[in-house]
């Protein structure tokens, strides 16, 4: 198994968000979610999201939150670290369908490539990443959060 | 008012490899003098001067090479004064370089123009300033694992399996012993190729091209010359993605469910073949991107050699000798050769019209009389352009 969802910023440990913008936290009112962009012109979602729609070039998109739940479209293991990469491996890969329309590249709390098969149900978690060295040694925060997705052991 | 032809006069090649000795430049600088003696070699003895003293432009294809690249290889052999441009497309530089300078002497502003490519890879998993740092920390970067995705919807939506993936590799370095430009020149088996390590599921390691260096020039000219079997470029057309699709060389980090816009490979084929006056049932043969296997059978499908989903059918009857009537990559591919980005798009260009002038030696496709080369990369850009001999 790759890493585990944690708590959002739990006490003992000094934690932020990989970026801005990406995902509400579990304590807000909403709970987890990934904000994408929602253009009032067109009509297409985006994430990450922008002002700017990447379908129609209309700026002024609403940030909506999406995807608590999503399922497998195509996945794959990744077996060595990529450049910059600095958490666990091997760690699952794919794209996910969200009931919202969108299609997301995420990594996958599964390494088991056989599980990993196309509408496999799954939900949004956070896991936990090192934080690169540099931010360390100026005493900030030591851990990065992230989104993945993880198997979700029972349909609701 | 219609266009002037463009011929390709020279062509010059580095072989593909490491090469720890030599600088990019030399890389490049080989190339552009193979490139001009080669035109030299085919002008008349008493007439004008080959088109390598009389250029009006070159561009330049790289994408690591840093500042002024083109400049710096030409300014060592005093072909400097024309402009000099500097072309970055991903996979697909050189030929954005290519369609660039066949557009400036197909509107009659130019008559001589050379254009060349060349790189030097890191090693490894190649490292893109195209993501922001976040995203490789968060580990949404590594390319194998993009390329694992498209092949597994081959192999969900197209009847690809996992042997079908392996004897594309065989296919193409079984090419590739005939071509001494490449960087392997070994047959392997279906089993050695399945064998090797798992990269990430479906492709194993000799599933993937290897990102080396060399470099690649073609100098290209509105007139002919008699030493030579006229080869003419008769389409080059470069283009980029629509959104929507999650799974294309633009790499986004969405895109729509149920959207699936036409790739940039096959408008680019449709408008080349359009640009052309040709049918794909005139090509004799074709170079296409094989970045990895499956990006072989994608390419295959998104050119229309094989319509969307027959892309197994296509391989297996291939590998059965049952089809044979277009060559693929018989230059053994960047399977074989192994990919420089900036130099790759040109050395299809170089073997196209080695196998048109018919002197591809062993390798040879017996009476090519017009050939195709494809490829596609970051961006996303995809190239493809059309030689044909006179």
């Amino acid at each position: 198994m790759g890493t585990r969802a944690q708590n959002w910023y739990p006490e003992d440990v000094q934690s932020r968000p990989i970026h801005e913008g990406l995902f509400s936290s579990p304590g807000d009112p909403g709970g987890l979610g990934l904000y994408a962009g929602y253009c009032w012109s067109c009509k297409a979602l985006h994430f990450p999201a922008t002002d700017d729609c990447p379908y129609c070039g209309a700026t002024g998109c609403e940030t909506r939150i999406v995807g608590k739940t999503a399922s497998l479209y195509l996945g794959t293991v990744v077996t060595a670290a990529p450049p910059g990469y600095h958490g666990e491996v091997p760690y699952g890969f794919g794209l996910v369908d969200l009931p919202e329309g969108l299609r997301v590249i995420s990594v996958i709390a599964e390494t088991d490539v056989k599980q990993l098969r196309p509408g496999l149900p799954l939900r949004l978690g956070l896991r936990t990443l090192p934080c690169p060295e540099p931010e360390q040694a100026e005493g900030e925060a030591l851990t990065l959060a992230s989104w993945h997705y993880e198997p979700a052991a029972e349909s609701p | 008012m219609s266009a002037n032809p463009v011929y390709i006069r020279g062509v010059g090649l580095h072989p593909f490899g490491r090469f720890p000795e030599q600088s990019v430049t030399e890389l490049g600088l080989h190339a552009v003098r193979a490139a001009i003696a080669d035109a030299a070699a085919g002008s008349d003895p008493a007439g004008s001067r080959a088109p390598g003293n009389t250029l009006d432009a070159a561009f330049c294809a790289s994408v690591y090479s840093g500042v002024a690249a083109g400049h710096k290889v030409l300014s060592r052999i005093g072909c400097t004064g024309p402009p000099i441009m500097n072309i970055e497309a991903g996979c697909a530089s050189g030929g954005a370089a290519l369609s660039l300078g066949a557009d400036l002497i197909r509107s009659g502003r130019y008559r001589n123009v050379l254009v060349f490519g060349m790189e030097k890879m890191p090693r490894g998993m190649i490292r893109s300033s195209f993501f922001p740092p976040w995203c490789e920390q968060a580990g949404l970067t590594p390319a194998p694992a993009y390329f694992a995705l498209r092949a597994q919807r081959l192999i969900q939506e197209s009847g690809v399996t996992r042997e079908d993936l392996a004897d594309v590799v065989v296919h193409n370095r079984r090419k590739g012993v005939d071509n001494p430009f490449a960087m392997f020149r070994k047959e392997v088996s279906q089993e050695e190729v399945l064998q090797s390590r798992l990269v990430c599921d479906p492709l194993h390691l000799w599933m993937l091209c290897s990102p080396n260096e060399g470099a690649a020039a073609v100098l290209l000219s509105s007139e002919t010359a008699s030493g030579h079997t006229p080869v003419e470029l008769a389409a080059s057309v470069l283009r980029s993605h629509q959104p929507g699709s999650a799974l294309g060389e633009h790499t986004p980090l969405s895109g729509r469910i149920g959207d699936d816009p036409e790739s940039p490979t096959t408008t680019a084929a449709r408008e080349a073949l359009a640009q052309g006056k040709l049918s794909l049932g005139d090509i004799d043969l074709v170079e296409l991107q094989d970045t990895d296997a499956g990006r072989q059978i994608l390419s295959i499908e998104e050119l229309g050699l094989c319509a969307a989903g027959d892309g197994g059918a296509y391989v297996r009857a291939e590998q059965q000798k049952s089809k044979q009537t277009v060559a693929i990559n018989p230059s053994g591919g960047l399977l074989s050769k192994g990919e420089p980005l900036g130099a790759s798009a040109l050395a299809q260009i170089v073997e196209l019209v080695w196998q048109l002038r018919a002197s591809a030696g062993a390798r040879q496709v017996p009476g090519a009389k017009a050939g195709l080369a494809h490829t596609v990369g970051r961006g996303a850009n995809a190239s493809v352009s059309i030689l044909v001999r006179h």
